[in-house]
């Protein structure tokens, strides 16, 4: 435990870490000390000015990012003083800012527009003709308004520090000053680009896949986990008229710190996509499709099932599907007469790592849930494009269920010798025609659930978009087959499913929602302590900058 | 020597060779004594020489006049990483010439005192960093060196004495900023000229990462004087805060312009009728700055009780800065004259601040403006509070320096400002009176 140091802030006394800086010990006391240049994942130039305050003693007000606390220090964030100050440095911001809030994409969620009408001058005296600047392309996904740019270099740091490709430079002096690329050599095929728009505190710099959209104010925020690869960065999924309209990073210092990579972030259109199944189908004997309601649908699929005499099972999961619907899958192939779960999950060539902060790549595996599919001892298969691999389930003349892989890459008599084909998906298959009943699913983006990324760490998401037509989270389909089948109360929400999960499987050791929160935990670690919420990647920066 | 004008007033120390061309020739400099003083420091050791240094009271010629021997004992006395020598010789604080003479005319005498002060902090490497702009400068500087190497008294082993010391000269690129200390250790190791956050302070993260003391030119080059004569000789000129001389970088209306080596504590009043030999065509004097266009401008009577040395001059609401007196005589317009100086700052900012960055362009528009005849005097209220906030909220004290011509000008001469307002007229060209 490092030592702690006592001080006052705005007459609260305060304990924090020797080396905490005077702004993160004011965090403690529920203040916010406006700043441009400081972030905490970067190093801290203590150049834009704004987060002065008086400190007892000290012959000028002081850059609270920078200033680190002593013993019995007095620190006032709201006196006069350093209110004056920062409301005389917040009217240098206003001389050359455009002022086009209306049509800038920041407007709503910008530092600008927040800290000035918090602490700025409620008439500007500028009547100087403005410096103009333009737009450049800065490569990527990013574009870049020169003349709202508050010069707080976060993006160079970012990408000299974090992403480490110097991409980004300041040009020239004085208030001449603009950030540039270095002739054509843009952002271009950089990897972690994108978090250089999060880190921007205006509207300065902006993404081009989300430029004009939407309006900030409009947006539905909803915590959740990337599903593009098995690293699980904690995300926010944006959403407006229930589509899903961009992505963005949530801090958790155990996963993802403040970033992530620009393949996760522009990977969300499909939870867009429409043309779902949106009821269950039932096949008749003379080979048409019929939608019922689930009630008749599970009724017929019961009724099937117990005619066979071949009951047992050949499952095809999905990596991309949550714990609760593997978990259910499992116990419905256990109660069906057992068998064998496999799943195909496609595999990228090298992980791509963020340099700054190395715990976070892009990793080998494309799914969400590779490690958890894994836990529950469900068979990899097929190739690294995620094909082939199904031999032994397509002509398997029991039961065959598919629950969430799209197949199709498979021919259309696939499962057509099955006794019984349960098709589980969000989308209609052509591989899906032999199956006696298809059922329409939600996607993760739709449900309440879970994630196990490569490390073990169980991490949960929540519902952002509303299900189309019937479609139903596949744990609570399966969950109501298997209370059918074993006569036992199946789980009706995804926390009961999990703590089932986490009772049937040691590895994950009896976590629970409560245990996961929203940062997640490491499977088989509960009761121990887990993560290290410590030293955040900026500290070291500053350590090493010396 | 007649260079460009003298004065038998003048206290001749760092200045004796100036217009001598053989100074600069190692031969002559050697037998006229030099590099005495460093042999003299070899033999007494690093501490010694800092407590001479500190005896003699001599302080900071580059401006901030901080003491020379407190600065150097900053330094660790453990030595685990190498320390650094830099020499401030970005000379660039306009109305300021007085190192580029102590380069052209007498290279050898820096060096011996950059050598002095390296054994002094115990620093194997000497940077002198000189102002691109100074070809000639530059150019002696690089043949001085060169020789000292040739003759043994830099490199390996000097003369015999079994310290190394290794000295390298780095041209700048052009930028005021780059005479800040912190600024001129960024541009030395290659990234942007930009000021440092301080602490840490140079004395224990420097140029490189490593400790460094940063010395001006002309502060270097009494050290040799001191080291020769003793701390006590050195006090016998200036008074007990300010002890020496000083060079005085005289420009402006007066009829001889020029570097005058006078005693700290000499009067202005003095400087300009009798050195100087008074005002251009018998003109009245208007306004003084006496340290470089940074400071606070003064007026004429100001000007009478005002002497030269680092407290005197904050007792008349100014500062001793560099020594640059500009004289103004009363054909100046003041408002002119500011803007001017605020331009050069506006672009010479390097942009990392935004109070220095936004507020130095913004005030140069706004002084423009009333130059052209459309300003308003609300305009100057704005110029007097805006200004104020560039005051110490910055990481050096560019801002400040604008902040100072600007305010004490409107103070002192608001009358300057309000004929162009309520004229509604141009200032027009620079008068020839």
């Amino acid at each position: 435990m490092a030592e702690l140091v006592k001080l006052t802030i705005d007459g609260h006394e305060v304990s924090v870490p020797k080396g905490t800086t005077i702004l993160e010990a004011a965090k403690q006391i529920d203040t916010l000390v406006p700043h441009y240049c400081y972030h905490p994942g970067l190093s801290s130039p203590a150049m834009c000015r704004l987060c002065l305050v008086e400190v007892e003693g000290a012959p000028k007000p002081l850059p609270s990012c920078v200033t680190t606390v002593t013993e019995g220090q007095v620190v006032k964030t709201q006196s006069e003083e350093a209110l004056g100050h920062r409301k005389g440095v917040l009217e240098f911001y206003l001389v050359n800012h455009p002022l086009d809030c209306p049509i800038c994409d920041m407007s709503g969620e910008c530092d600008l527009q927040d800290y000035v009408h918090l602490e700025g001058r409620k008439h500007g005296r500028g009547i100087e003709p403005k410096r103009v600047f333009g737009r450049d392309d800065f490569g990527g996904d990013v574009l870049f308004y020169g003349d709202r740019c508050v010069m707080c270099t976060r993006c160079v740091r970012f990408m000299n520090e974090v992403e480490q490709d110097e991409c980004l430079t300041v040009v020239e002096r004085g208030n001449r000053s603009v950030i540039d690329t270095f002739f054509d050599e843009g952002l271009e095929g950089t990897h972690w680009h994108g978090n250089v728009v999060d880190i921007c505190p205006v509207g300065a710099l902006v993404s081009k896949d989300f430029l004009y959209k939407a309006r900030a104010w409009d947006l539905d925020h909803t915590p959740s986990v990337c599903a593009s690869c098995s690293q699980g960065c904690n995300v926010l999924l944006h959403t407006r008229d229930n589509l899903v309209h961009r992505v963005k990073p949530r801090e958790n210092l155990d996963v993802n710190a403040w970033w992530m990579c620009d393949h996760g972030r522009l990977d969300y259109e499909w939870m867009n996509v429409g043309d779902r199944l949106e009821a269950p189908l039932v096949r008749g004997n003379e080979g048409t499709r019929t939608a019922k309601s689930w009630k008749d649908a599970l009724a017929d699929l019961l009724e099937r099932a117990s005619a066979l005499d071949d009951k047992s099972v050949r499952a095809v999961a999905s990596a991309r599907a949550s714990n609760e619907d593997l978990g259910a899958l499992a116990e419905l192939v256990g109660a069906f007469g057992g068998g064998e779960t496999v799943f195909r999950s496609p595999r990228a060539e090298e992980e791509i790592v963020l340099k700054g902060f190395p715990t976070l790549a892009r990793r080998t595996d494309l799914a969400p849930n590779v490690k958890g599919a894994g836990l529950l001892g469900m068979k990899r298969v097929g190739a690294d494009d995620a094909t082939g691999g199904l031999e032994s389930v397509a002509g398997h003349s029991g039961i065959v269920v598919v629950l969430g892989d799209a197949l199709a890459d498979q021919p259309e008599d696939f499962g057509s010798k099955a006794g019984l084909y349960i098709y589980l998906g969000t989308h209609d298959s052509a591989a899906a025609q032999a199956a006696h009943v298809v059922l329409p699913i939600t996607t993760h983006a739709e449900q309440e659930g879970t994630f196990t990324n490569h490390e073990g760490r169980v991490q949960r998401f929540w519902p952002a978009l509303e299900a189309p037509g019937m479609a139903r989270p596949a744990w609570l389909i399966l969950g109501a087959l298997d209370a059918e089948l074993t006569g036992e109360a199946g789980p009706q929400t995804a926390a009961e499913a999990f703590a089932e999960l986490s009772e049937a499987i040691p590895a994950l050791g009896g976590l629970t929602y409560e245990d996961l929160g929203t940062r997640g935990a490491v499977a088989g670690t509960k009761g121990a302590v887990v993560g290290t919420q410590g030293a955040p990647a900026g500290a070291a920066a500053q350590a090493a900058r010396g | 020597m007649a260079y460009p004008f003298v004065s038998d007033r003048e206290v001749r120390v760092v200045s004796t060779h100036f217009g001598d061309p053989l100074q600069r020739r190692i031969d002559t400099y050697v037998e006229r004594g030099g590099y005495g003083a460093l042999k003299k420091a070899f033999g007494m050791g690093p501490t010694d020489v800092v407590d001479v240094v500190k005896s003699s009271g001599l302080r900071g010629r580059g401006g901030a006049g901080f003491p020379t021997g407190l600065k150097w004992s900053f330094m660790p006395k453990e030595q685990t990483k190498p320390h650094y020598l830099l020499c401030n010789a970005d000379e660039s604080e306009p109305g300021t010439f007085k190192d580029r003479e102590l380069i052209r005319w007498d290279p050898h005498q820096l060096i011996e005192g950059c050598l002095i002060g390296a054994f002094a902090i115990r620093a194997s490497h000497i940077y002198i960093y000189c102002r691109g702009e100074f070809f000639e400068a530059n150019q002696v500087l690089a043949r001085a060196v060169e020789d000292a190497y040739a003759k043994g008294y830099a490199g390996k082993n000097i003369m015999g004495s079994g310290n190394d010391i290794d000295i390298t000269v780095h041209q700048g690129a052009g930028a005021y900023i780059c005479g800040e200390e912190t600024g001129l250790m960024n541009s030395l190791e290659g990234k942007r000229g930009q000021p440092r956050v301080k602490p840490p302070f140079p004395a224990a993260v420097g140029a490189f990462g490593m400790p460094s003391t940063i010395n001006n030119v002309e502060t270097l080059c009494a050290v040799p004087h001191i080291v020769s004569n003793g701390g006590e000789w050195y006090r016998q000129w200036g008074s007990e805060k300010s002890p020496g001389t000083k060079l005085f970088c005289v420009s402006g209306h007066v009829r001889k312009p020029g570097n005058y080596e006078l005693p700290l504590g000499f009067p202005l009043s003095e400087l300009i009728e009798d050195v100087c030999g008074g005002m251009r065509d018998g003109n009245a004097l208007k306004a003084v700055i006496p340290g470089g266009s940074s400071v606070p401008i003064i007026n004429a009577e100001e000007v009478a009780r005002c002497n030269l040395d680092y407290e005197g001059c904050v007792a008349v609401g100014t500062m001793l800065g560099c020594a640059s007196v500009i004289v103004m005589d009363d054909t100046t317009n003041i408002v002119k004259q500011v803007r001017r100086m605020v331009d050069f700052y506006a672009h010479e900012s390097c942009g990392q601040c935004t109070p220095c960055r936004e507020g130095s362009a913004w005030t140069a528009q706004i002084m423009r403006r009333i130059e052209d005849g459309k300003g308003t005097a609300a305009d100057l209220d704005t110029l007097m509070e805006m200004t104020q906030e560039m005051v110490g909220t910055t990481i050096c004290v560019l801002s400040d320096s604008v902040a100072a011509p600007v305010q004490s000008a409107i103070e002192k001469f608001r009358p300057d400002f309000m004929a162009l307002i309520e004229a509604n007229e141009p200032a027009g060209v620079a008068y020839h009176g």
